[in-house]
């Protein structure tokens, strides 16, 4: 009973802050915080309901009793799991979005703000909760709409409605892949409801099972973002404002990742063993091209947004590595490679959350997404650029912060496989180790360059030049995120404790049964191998070397230190224009992968009388996305061409047009006439 | 629980004291195969020991970041140090962390002294953290695969286990793909360590440096952290060589004997390691920075062959 009366109150307060928004839109500041502050409660009734149902029974809910089309919820320990995922990021990002509205005072209309964050969030929630193919399809229609809205919200600007018109033609390109996917095992099951999924979903003759699969990733890779579907996510996510964005990437693109769970482990049975492998080489795929773009990209949350695009890559890793065990009859390894996908899931949210939040002050305070722009925010925006740089410590997996615990597993998961007994198995693992500690390494590059051109050294425009730490909700926002990302390094062994209860329902083992029993608490260790890790530990040997070393007066004497200006080879360089560009900084990796990024250079000059003395330059570098270029403009000339020839059946006669549906009309009936003979 | 932190304790003294000795001993063994006379072997000690006397000169443009950096990364790499046998194989702090903790933690080391590099606003520090990190991304990939060649013949990450496992199979344990995977790790050790062809320790041309750029507005007292972390990580690198795949000799239990018969022969391999580094350094120039993928690349491969063909040897 306590399940329904949290669950009700969850659905309650998103609603009233969506309907108390819109009633008080004309008056901003309580609008804004009447929506957020109770997005926030509800976000707090989400936590406590679903930890509830992680540590308890599965909750169901019907709505209506017809046998065919069974409205209501299911929510096991995986649904659970994702609602304390989006309510842990709603909390923190509800509270930032309380400081960061006030951006959009007197310019945009808030109620409307406050009224499509909430039912954002509730569809969310939905999504993860539905029982039912057709339920599901309302409310993931209805998420993916009201994302667009709130990626078109400053639609003002000409580039975010062409995000948002990406955003929405690749959004319905995959739900018709996945109502497809639901129709095969709708087909097989002769029911809607999920239950029945996965009750036949499993027998289905191995054709059906193939499509319905491949359907199934498809579709809701193209919202996940995997590579080549990701093409949406550099547009999308940089135009929505940034406490959307930070839900957007942080949690959305997640909804895909609990459905591949559901899919593929819940209705398919996993037990074809391609299909892992093909999972395997999209994640590694994905997070290689997604960090390699990130590398190179100016724009800050764009280059999130391409850091996005390599974490799910990271995730599906994780959780092909854990349908190849599932597959091989290893479902102990599979349950930790499960484990490690689904840290790193939750870590993810976390950070990626923590980051955003940061691009959105940054945003909010300087008023230019640009690295480039950027410089000496250190100094500007003390308090913020401390979390920002708790969040880039996280996410380059650099112990003893969350990341690190969680690529730590995912690479322990990938060892494992020398338990099997497949060749196959132990050559593919590895080399998707070596592409995930490439991606690693780029991402610690890439967050590297994003911290040390935009936050140290010199303010490279007026813009940084008069930055300053943003309001208390928004710091306090970012600070929830920065205590997890800490705390979550710190708690493996409990983190893996805790995951274990959710992967075991569908996986089929405990990562803790024989031969792997993990060791808990402090230290994760698993015995059998001797491998074993403790952030706690690797911190307090750290705090202590760092403590003799400061308490060392030869070491540190500050009364020995004299400022200077910065050794420029004896020339005065101490102006921001002698520093080191992200472009610059980048160029190595650009090199390096010339082949892929096809980098085009333009450099024009204009001369005054002689061509010696010249008096303007124009120099721009563009790198090439070449998905777009050679994968989907062909396709798009394709349709548009055809389209073209299709155009002249539209003469815009009234006369015609009444003769085409004649026309359809006859056929129609001749059909059914020849149908019904045969 | 006394002797394990007396062991772990005397482990940092050990590092502490050897790592510039490897440093003036790689240089006196170059200094030899060029014909000339070359520092005493002790020259890094005296180095450290001036700097350490020195005022610190310290860029106006700097944060709290530059300050912290050297602290952190040496304190990053010392941790790595408690888990990096030496002379003793069963380490009382190998719980905290495996290889690959380690790798992470050298990671934690270079990003803060990379971060610091960009905090002077100078384009030689950026340049040379930029290439830095380059070198990095290119290392991680095969670093990890030959970190799973090894792990795959031992069947642990654990470093106090490979160690173990490896020193009690003996001579059995040398094998092709044990070989492969060691010339596969030497490359690495040369990119991790800035060596050449890689990067020039001894260069004193700004647009050639890669370690030096990174560290060039650090002077003094500050400098002197961060040159003897650049040693202890050559010593833990080297360490790792010598005791993942050589590790014969090494101490397994606490014991004045053996503990002592490990020190000389860890010396012994360093010395070893240090000549082949130093005969390396000799006879091939530097190579251009947009060659090094080619190099890391037949590091990458010579792993994957080395797991490949542990498994055609050991069978599916």
């Amino acid at each position: 009973m306590i399940y329904n009366n949290l669950f009700y109150g969850l659905i309650i307060f998103f609603l009233i802050g969506a309907m108390l928004s819109i009633v008080f839109n004309k008056r901003d500041r309580l609008s804004t915080y009447v929506s957020f502050l109770s997005a926030a409660i509800a976000s707090v009734f989400g936590i406590i309901f679903s930890i509830s149902v992680i540590f308890g029974e599965p909750f169901s809910l019907s709505l209506s009793g017809s046998s065919f089309l069974n409205f209501g919820f299911f929510i096991d320990r995986l649904s659970a799991f994702f609602i304390l995922v989006i309510s842990i990021s709603v909390f923190a990002v509800s509270i930032y979005s309380i400081g960061y509205t006030r951006e959009y005072y007197g310019k945009k209309n808030i109620g409307y703000l406050g009224f499509l964050y909430n039912i954002f969030i509730l569809s969310m929630i939905l999504v993860v909760s539905a029982n039912n193919a057709i339920m599901f399809l309302i409310v993931w229609e209805l998420m993916s709409v009201i994302s667009f809205f709130l990626v078109i919200f400053e639609h003002e600007k000409p580039e975010t409605r062409k995000a948002g018109f990406i955003y929405i033609v690749m959004t319905h390109i995959g739900t018709g892949f996945i109502i497809l996917s639901f129709l095969i095992l709708g087909g097989a099951s002769g029911s809607f409801s999920f239950e029945s999924f996965s009750a036949y979903g499993s027998t289905m003759p191995p054709l059906l099972k193939d499509l319905a699969f491949l359907f199934a990733l498809i579709g809701f890779g193209a919202k996940a973002g995997i590579v080549p579907l990701h093409i949406w996510l550099p547009y999308a996510h940089p135009a929505a404002p940034s406490n959307v964005s930070a839900l957007m990437s942080g949690v959305m693109i997640k909804t895909a990742i609990y459905m591949f769970i559901r899919v593929f482990f819940d209705f398919l049975g996993a037990d074809v063993p391609w299909w892992g492998f093909l999972v395997f080489a999209l994640g590694a795929v994905s997070a290689l091209t997604g960090i390699m773009y990130a590398v190179v990209e100016p724009d800050i949350k764009k280059m999130l947004a391409f850091s996005s695009i390599e974490n799910i890559g990271i995730i599906l890793l994780g959780i092909g590595a854990s349908m190849i065990f599932f597959a091989s009859g290893s479902p102990v390894l599979s349950a930790i490679a499960a484990i490690a996908a689904l840290y790193h899931l939750l870590n993810h949210s976390i950070f990626k959350g923590l980051l955003f939040m940061g691009a959105g002050s940054i945003l909010y305070s300087t008023h230019t997404k640009n690295i480039e722009e950027l410089g000496g925010l250190i100094k500007k925006m003390p308090v913020m650029a401390l979390l920002f740089l708790i969040g880039v410590l996280s996410i380059s997996a650099l112990p003893p912060f969350s990341g690190f615990a969680s690529e730590w597993l995912l690479l322990q998961s990938m060892l494992l496989s020398f338990n099997s007994t497949d060749s196959m198995i132990r050559i593919v693992l590895p080399v998707g180790a070596a592409a995930l500690a490439l991606t690693g390494a780029l991402a610690a590059f890439c967050f590297l360059k994003t911290f040390g051109i935009g936050f140290l050294a010199l303010p490279r425009s007026e813009h940084a030049e008069h930055a300053k730490d943003p309001n208390k909700p928004m710091l306090i926002g970012m600070g929830i995120f920065a205590l997890l990302s800490i705390l979550l390094g710190l708690l493996p062994g409990y983190m893996v404790t805790f995951l274990d209860r959710i992967v075991r329902d569908f996986a089929g083992a405990s990562a803790f049964d024989q031969p792997f029993s993990f060791g808990i608490s402090g230290i994760l260790k698993i015995p059998s191998t001797a491998m074993s890790i403790s952030t706690p530990a690797i911190l307090a040997i750290m705090l202590i070397f760092i403590l003799i070393l400061l308490s060392m007066r030869f070491i540190r004497d500050p009364s020995a230190t004299r400022v200077y200006e910065t050794w420029g080879c004896g020339q005065p360089i101490s102006t921001a224009r002698n520093e080191y560009t992200a472009r610059a900084f980048s160029k190595p990796v650009q090199i390096w992968f010339k082949n892929i990024f096809r980098p085009v250079r333009e450099l024009r000059a204009s001369y005054t009388v002689s061509p010696l003395i010249k008096e303007s330059f124009k120099f721009e570098v563009r790198v090439e996305q070449i998905f777009e270029r050679y994968l989907y403009t062909p396709v798009v000339d394709l349709m548009l061409g055809k389209s073209r020839t299709i155009k002249h059946i539209q003469t815009g006669s009234i006369h015609a047009y009444l003769a085409y549906i004649f026309g359809t009309m006859v056929i129609l009936m001749l059909y059914i006439i020849i149908g019904g003979s045969l | 629980m006394i002797s394990q932190i007396i062991i772990s304790f005397f482990q940092i003294i050990i590092i502490l004291a050897l790592s510039p000795l490897l440093s003036g001993i790689i240089k006196k063994i170059k200094a030899f195969f060029q014909i000339r006379k070359g520092a005493s072997i002790f020259q890094p000690y005296y180095d450290i020991a001036k700097l350490l006397r020195k005022d610190s000169v310290v860029s106006e443009n700097v944060s709290w970041i530059f300050h912290a950096a050297p602290v952190i990364s040496f304190a990053a790499v010392l941790t790595a140090g408690l888990i990096v046998p030496v002379f003793i194989s069963n380490m009382p702090f190998s719980f905290a962390g495996d290889l690959i903790a380690v790798v992470y933690l050298f990671a934690l080391a270079r990003f803060f002294t990379a971060l610091a590099s960009l905090d002077a606003g100078s384009s030689f520090g950026g340049m040379g953290g930029s290439r830095e990190m380059f070198i990095a991304s290119m290392v991680e990939p095969a670093l990890m695969l030959s970190i799973f060649a090894v792990a795959l013949n031992v069947g642990s990450t654990n470093l106090s286990q490979i160690s173990q496992t490896v020193s009690a199979m003996g001579l059995s344990a040398v094998s092709p793909y044990h070989l492969l995977a060691f010339v596969a790790f030497l490359i690495i050790a040369i990119a991790e360590t800035g060596r050449i062809p890689v990067d020039n320790p001894a260069t004193h041309l700004e647009l050639t440096m890669i370690h030096e750029a990174m560290i060039l507005e650090y002077s003094g007292k500050q400098l002197a952290i961060v040159e003897l972390g650049a040693m202890v990580k050559q010593l833990l690198v080297f360490s790792l060589l010598a005791n993942i795949f050589f590790p014969w000799g090494i101490a397994d239990s606490v014991g004045f004997g053996s503990i002592a018969i490990a020190l000389i022969v860890f010396l012994i391999k360093i010395i070893v390691l240090g000549a082949i580094i130093a005969i390396i350094e000799t006879s091939t120039a530097k190579w251009r920075l947009f060659r090094l993928p080619d190099l890391l690349s037949v590091s990458l491969m010579l792993s994957f062959l080395s797991l490949v063909s542990f498994i055609i040897v050991k069978g599916g």
